[in-house]
């Protein structure tokens, strides 16, 4: 009797975060099935009822680490996972929740719950890649379906995914969008903006507003400079940058107010 | 002591096929149940507290991205209360294109539930996939039920540019209201997918459910001619019919110790608990849907009332039946709204709105300044409501529980929970804070 080789083991996780960039795998109708026959999903726990056992070939792993107990578990995931790919802003830049990371600390310990003893949280939400390494971040805010199926192929096969990280400017050029910031005066975000999303905001008449985070080498403060001459303020610019990717270096560095406590360096959890 | 006395905990650990992270538990001491709790541990994300300090134009992305599974939701509970503060009449056009967007993410929703997460229970299965490889049936089945998810997505899509937290939504309307020519294409596969919903209503109508003893208060929304989804007053099986804006003298919050997730109560109702979503829904708007599907749900034996929570996946199939059904309709007679969005001049003011997200009334109340930044934000999702009915259910079916086996008895309990489509992740996400003045 012959034995069919063993199917890669992939496993889908998931920390602080709105489920969707998880989604997005159950979101690719057309291929899910196909998927399921080519790897063995041995545990994602929003599709399949199923225990978290042993070890995986890749592992998908949405949202940002937020409690004491997301360090301890993150780190036991790492330890479980031949590959590591986070997927989406709240696994990569610590998603829109941390926005709190920005909250004076005095402030924030004002904050409470109507029963604070019954919450636990840390005072930061922060990237998965400050606390394990990572083998690869896919951007997004959602992440994009053909980009996760390319980066679940390359990694099965073992060679890099290709996933351009020029900026969206390069995708709005390419689907021959009318640039909105040149020929209408609308704010965008574009400029800096990782691509990925296939420059949607742009088609529908809207300025990106950078939920991809930052591209490679963006120039944050350059286009401060421009958005101020579109007539926006300081706290306009702020707030622009302050939303799903807030705290991704390149943006939070350009922020008026800047972080109100020290970078998060690997493996601190305070 | 009689010898027979012994304790016994049914524990989940980790509720699967469900949105976000929970776990249940069900203690029982001397053959009785002594105690449940629904877990929510998902971390909450403090939505409530970050969007203080922004500007109303930006709260639509933002509240999207509450839940990856109803953004949409969010955002129309979102732009109907702020709509509200600024005084925003918006255009029978817009109106007609925001449903055919809810549409959608009522057929994406539903279905990824009703195939994906649900039918395995009734099935005997860990999963849908594992449901597609075990026999051609039911991998025919899953298919449709994927194709039919996609048909929804891809409204979506077309609206919003992506199905997940879709860009297109503002306060007075759209950035750019979709082309015909964009819209038509889509007919061919959504008359598919109403076909397919008939028979999907058919097969879930089919299902075995457990029976049920128990009544329900139901609560929804209650529109004069439509099923409700985007308005409408907010009604309730045992007699309730009020603004929406009173929507916070009938309902309270409070925390329990053991969720991430405040609990809801009606106020004076004995228990105080009561269950949104499909079922009622269904319960308080059947009359409301075309004669034709009102007719279909007779057949299959689906006449209201139903107080069956397992039976809630016939009213998700009979919702996205009618949501193919009107969508087909809100294309054909589709005129683009011209302007896409009514002008808006930003104004101080408290506004709330409800509206039905899949897994039900889903309330949302903004306090603006002049200038239209967000001064205070409160938002109450369906399954925070539906905690303490689904706690309730647990009791209910519990005594059963005790004779059985762990791992059935803890499947069986899963199951209860998952009748609710519980979206966790919405729920966690509004602990509500509190600044404490010093």
């Amino acid at each position: 009797m012959s034995q069919k080789p063993a199917k890669a083991r992939l496993g889908v996780f998931k920390l602080a975060s709105c489920d969707g960039c998880q989604l997005s795998l159950l979101d690719c109708e057309d291929e899910l099935l196909a998927l399921a026959e080519t790897v063995e999903i041995a545990y994602f726990l929003e599709a399949v009822r199923r225990p978290l056992e042993g070890e995986f070939d890749l592992v998908l792993i949405e949202g940002s680490v937020s409690t004491p107990e997301q360090v301890e578990y993150i780190r036991d995931v790492r330890r479980r996972a031949r590959y590591l790919v986070t997927i989406g802003a709240c696994a990569t830049a610590g998603g829109i929740q941390a926005l709190r990371n920005f909250a004076d600390v005095q402030e924030y310990l004002q904050v409470v719950y109507a029963r604070p003893d019954y919450i636990r949280s840390l005072a930061r939400s922060t990237a998965i890649a400050d606390h394990v390494p990572v083998d690869f971040e896919l951007r997004g805010c959602p992440i994009a379906k053909q980009q996760l199926l390319e980066v679940i192929s390359a990694f099965l096969v073992g060679r890099r995914p290709h996933v351009p990280r020029h900026s969206t400017c390069i995708e709005c050029k390419r689907a021959g969008t009318v640039c909105v910031m040149v020929a209408r005066g609308i704010p965008c975000l574009g400029p800096v903006t990782h691509a990925g999303c296939g420059a949607l905001c742009p088609g529908y008449h809207r300025g990106c507003y950078g939920c991809y985070g930052p591209a490679q080498d963006a120039q944050v403060a350059a286009l401060a400079g421009q958005l101020v001459k579109l007539g926006m303020s300081p706290a306009d610019i702020e707030r622009s940058l302050h939303t799903f990717n807030a705290w991704a270096p390149e943006f939070r560095r350009v922020t008026a107010r800047g972080p109100a406590l020290p970078v998060v360096s690997a493996g601190t959890t305070a | 002591m009689g010898q027979e006395s012994y304790s016994r905990t049914i524990e989940v650990h980790a509720l699967a096929r469900v949105e976000g992270e929970g776990g249940l538990t069900v203690r029982v001491r001397d053959g009785r149940v002594v105690g449940v709790e629904l877990r929510i541990y998902e971390p909450p994300r403090f939505y409530e507290a970050l969007l203080r300090g922004r500007h109303a134009a930006e709260v639509p992305d933002i509240v999207a991205r509450i839940c990856g599974i109803c953004p949409v939701a969010y955002q129309m509970s979102a732009v109907h209360a702020l709509e509200k503060i600024f005084g925003v009449a918006v255009s029978p056009q817009v109106r007609a294109l925001r449903r055919l967007l809810y549409c959608g993410e009522w057929i994406e929703s539903h279905t990824l539930h009703i195939f994906l997460l649900h039918a395995p229970d009734f099935l005997g299965f860990d999963s849908a996939l594992s449901m597609a490889q075990a026999n051609p049936d039911l991998a025919a089945l899953v298919r449709r039920g994927l194709r039919m998810k996609k048909a929804g997505n891809r409204i979506m899509q077309v609206i919003g540019g992506r199905e997940i937290h879709p860009v297109n939504v503002q306060i007075g309307g759209f950035y750019r209201a979709p082309r015909r020519e964009e819209l038509l294409p889509l007919l061919d596969e959504l008359r598919w997918g109403r076909d397919a919903a008939v028979e999907t209503v058919r097969w879930a109508a089919a299902l075995p459910a457990p029976p049920w003893t128990g009544g329900y208060e139901f609560v929804a929304l209650r529109h004069p001619s439509e099923y409700a989804m985007n308005e409408g007053r907010l009604g309730s099986s045992a007699g309730l019919d009020v603004a929406q804006e009173e929507f916070l003298d009938h309902f309270e919050e409070y925390q329990v110790p053991h969720s991430h997730a405040l609990h809801a109560r009606r106020r004076g109702n004995g228990t105080g608990s009561y269950s949104v979503g499909a079922l009622a829904r269904w319960h308080l708007n059947y009359d409301r849907a075309p004669h034709w599907i009102q007719h279909l749900a007779h057949e299959c034996g689906f006449s209201v009332p139903v107080h069956n929570p397992y039976r809630s996946i016939v009213a998700r199939s009979l919702e996205v039946l009618l949501a193919f059904d009107e969508a087909i309709a809100l294309i054909e007679n589709y005129e683009p709204p011209s302007p896409a969005r009514a002008p808006v001049t930003y104004a101080a003011g408290i506004g709330q709105a409800i509206t039905e997200a899949p897994r039900g009334i889903l309330y949302h109340r903004y306090e603006t300044d002049a200038a239209g930044i967000v001064r205070w934000a409160r938002i109450v999702p369906p399954t925070s409501q539906n905690q303490a009915q689904m706690e309730h259910d647990l009791w209910t079916v519990a005594p059963r529980l005790v004779s059985l086996p762990e791992p059935v008895a803890a499947l069986e309990a899963e199951k209860v929970i998952r009748n609710y489509d519980p979206c966790i992740s919405c729920a966690t996400h509004f602990l509500r804070l509190r600044i404490e003045q010093q």
